[in-house]
């Protein structure tokens, strides 16, 4: 497996990121380098094999559903570059 | 009093030979001594918190805790109430976290006093700590060289005793290759015996909070404060609760040790083969059957572990995106560009790297080839484990194929990779495991220190602790301190 530089506009797009037209080659390179030697793993016969998601195996512990009425709303506002008293500030969506 | 063990300072503070005040003005001096060589500390608290200082002296003096006064610094991506959690990242460069980590008020109600926020690798991804927006960290035993990663500030700062203890993170071997690199004992133990609240989360199914620290007793004194389960970390476990017994004999009797054969002789160091064969005879002295074990599928660890943790990290870092907390980009006109401007500038290229691989390896067409193939891999490597604990109570290996490499050695990632092919397997499984020193390289690169992993059973770190405590009874290794740093 080796992306060329469309799928690697592809990628960064998926995880949001911008590639800056002098690292195309690089990070290309760098990716394929990764690729390669995660393709290792297709050599192990899995046909009968359960994958494992967890240590834990995939068993969910869940907690009660109780409703608190702890308001953290002024400290968390207070952790973003741009709120106003009630909402998170970015630029404009709707026309 | 530098080189003390955890039980002598609580002894002296218990006889009142030296007050916390004291005892953690040495260490905080040696902090501001030392940080400028080794960038071990991102941040160094402004003076000693003198509520932490007063509480700890309150429960000496009603005879409370082995912890109580013992400094210690937490690697910056455990959640620090009103200091800054960096995670070595410019993206969170100034985040002040408004909680605490379990972790964090666990040590704090024990009486452990923190003095600052350890360096480490960018959101935990590193395994040389040369990728911290804050600058590499200098190995103490040769500051030209790497500390390990990604916990390297915590190893760095306990080999530089410029703390006795620090808490670090391991997701595929960020404690223990550290630990070895540094010449320092350290613990990740199972997944699920620590509470993960509070801890900036890299690969959720991997990720664990463990202890750096001199010695074994030290790392099993502190790790016991901080296990048992936590109501806000739903994947911490009900048993998770646990306290140490210290061994009361040096004796090995009746354990069963596993050896993976294979893995020490294709060691290409010469000083880490014949050191690695030194410790497990010096446990077979001790009274210990050695017995031959394979792991037959752990050499596909590395390319599993290179989906599966990347995978997760695209994941959970998807919460990065420049609105609620965290770097956000100016001058952008859109919401879409808010999010991609503001990932591009505040994430380092390996964090990004990794992220685009696991964005990747999560998208359609590739996820049935690579992540659910991976996970396929991650139960075979778990039943491998399965089997040879069916034989043996504890497998010793290398840590790490290499001592402390230098600065920049490795501009190839995918070396660095590989070269975490010894502590990936037990972290797939989430099996307790810990690096202890076994000496030291005598090689053209000086005098670098070696690191032996031993992995348990789940949930039975007692057993890997109880070795590397009766191991360190009759050895001084982890008692040697860098020449610089005396």
């Amino acid at each position: 497996m080796s992306i060329n530089r469309k799928e690697l506009e592809e990628i960064a797009s998926l995880a949001q990121l911008n590639i800056p037209e002098q690292q195309v080659n690089e990070i290309t390179a760098s990716l394929n380098q990764v690729m390669a030697m995660i393709e290792h793993i297709n050599q192990a016969d899995t046909a009968a094999v359960e994958p494992m998601s967890h240590p834990n195996d995939g068993h969910q512990i869940t907690r009660q559903d109780v409703v608190t009425d702890h308001s953290h709303k002024s400290t968390l506002l207070a952790l973003a570059a741009h709120a106003d008293a009630d909402h998170y500030l970015v630029p404009k969506v709707i026309e | 009093m530098i080189n003390l063990t955890i039980r002598q300072m609580a002894g002296l503070l218990a006889e009142k030979s030296i007050s916390v005040q004291e005892l953690n003005g040495v260490f905080y001096d040696r902090c501001r001594a030392h940080n400028a060589s080794t960038n071990a500390l991102i941040t160094l608290n402004d003076e000693l918190n003198a509520a932490e200082i007063l509480h700890a002296q309150q429960a000496i003096d009603v005879g409370n805790h082995w912890l109580a006064g013992i400094p210690l610094v937490h690697k910056d991506l455990f959640c620090t109430q009103g200091i800054k959690t960096t995670c070595g990242s410019n993206m969170l460069a100034n985040f002040i976290s408004p909680y605490n980590a379990t972790v964090v008020d666990r040590l704090g109600q024990a009486g452990m006093v923190s003095l600052g926020k350890a360096n480490m690798d960018e959101f935990a991804m590193g395994s040389s700590n040369e990728h911290s927006a804050f600058g590499p960290v200098g190995n103490p035993w040769d500051l030209t060289r790497v500390p390990g990663g990604s916990s390297g500030g915590s190893a760095a700062a306990v080999a530089a005793r410029m703390v006795p203890v620090a808490t670090g993170s391991d997701t595929g071997g960020s404690i223990r290759q550290p630990a070895a690199l540094c010449g320092i004992t350290g613990i990740k133990p199972s997944y699920g015996r620590v509470s993960r609240y509070g801890m900036v989360a890299f690969a959720s199914s991997l990720d664990q909070a463990g202890v750096m620290a001199v010695s074994a007793d030290d790392c099993a004194l502190v790790l016991s404060a901080m296990s048992g389960h936590d109501p806000l970390d739903s994947t911490s476990a009900h048993a998770s609760t646990w306290a140490w017994e210290k061994p009361q004999d040096t004796e090995l009797k009746d354990l069963k040790v596993g050896v993976t054969r294979a893995w020490i002789d294709a060691l290409e160091d010469p000083d880490i083969k014949q050191r690695t064969w030194q410790a497990i005879e010096q446990l077979q002295d001790q009274g210990a059957q050695i017995i031959d074990i394979e792991l037959p599928h752990a050499d596909l660890a590395v390319s599993a572990y290179y989906v599966l943790a990347p995978a997760e990290c695209s994941s959970n870092l998807s919460r990065f995106d420049g609105v609620r907390f965290g770097h956000q980009a100016e001058g952008v006109n859109d919401l879409e560009s808010l999010y991609r401007q503001s990932r591009t500038e505040g994430f380092g290229e390996e964090v990004k790297k990794r992220i685009m691989i696991g964005a990747w390896a999560l998208s359609s067409g590739y996820y049935d080839a690579y992540y659910l193939q991976a996970q396929k891999v991650r139960r075979l490597i778990s039943n491998d484990f399965k089997q040879a604990f069916a034989q043996v109570d504890v497998i010793a290996c290398p840590v790490s194929p290499e001592t402390a490499f230098e600065h920049g050695a490795k501009a190839d990632g995918v070396s660095m990779y590989q070269a975490d092919q010894f502590t990936l397997p037990a972290s797939l499984a989430g099996l307790p495991c810990l690096s202890m020193p076994i000496g030291f390289s005598q090689g053209q690169n000086g005098r670098l220190p070696i690191g032996l992993q031993l992995v348990g059973r789940y949930f039975d770190e007692q057993t890997i602790l109880s070795v590397a405590d009766k191991y360190q009874q009759t050895t001084d290794h982890h008692l040697q301190l860098p020449e610089a740093f005396q």
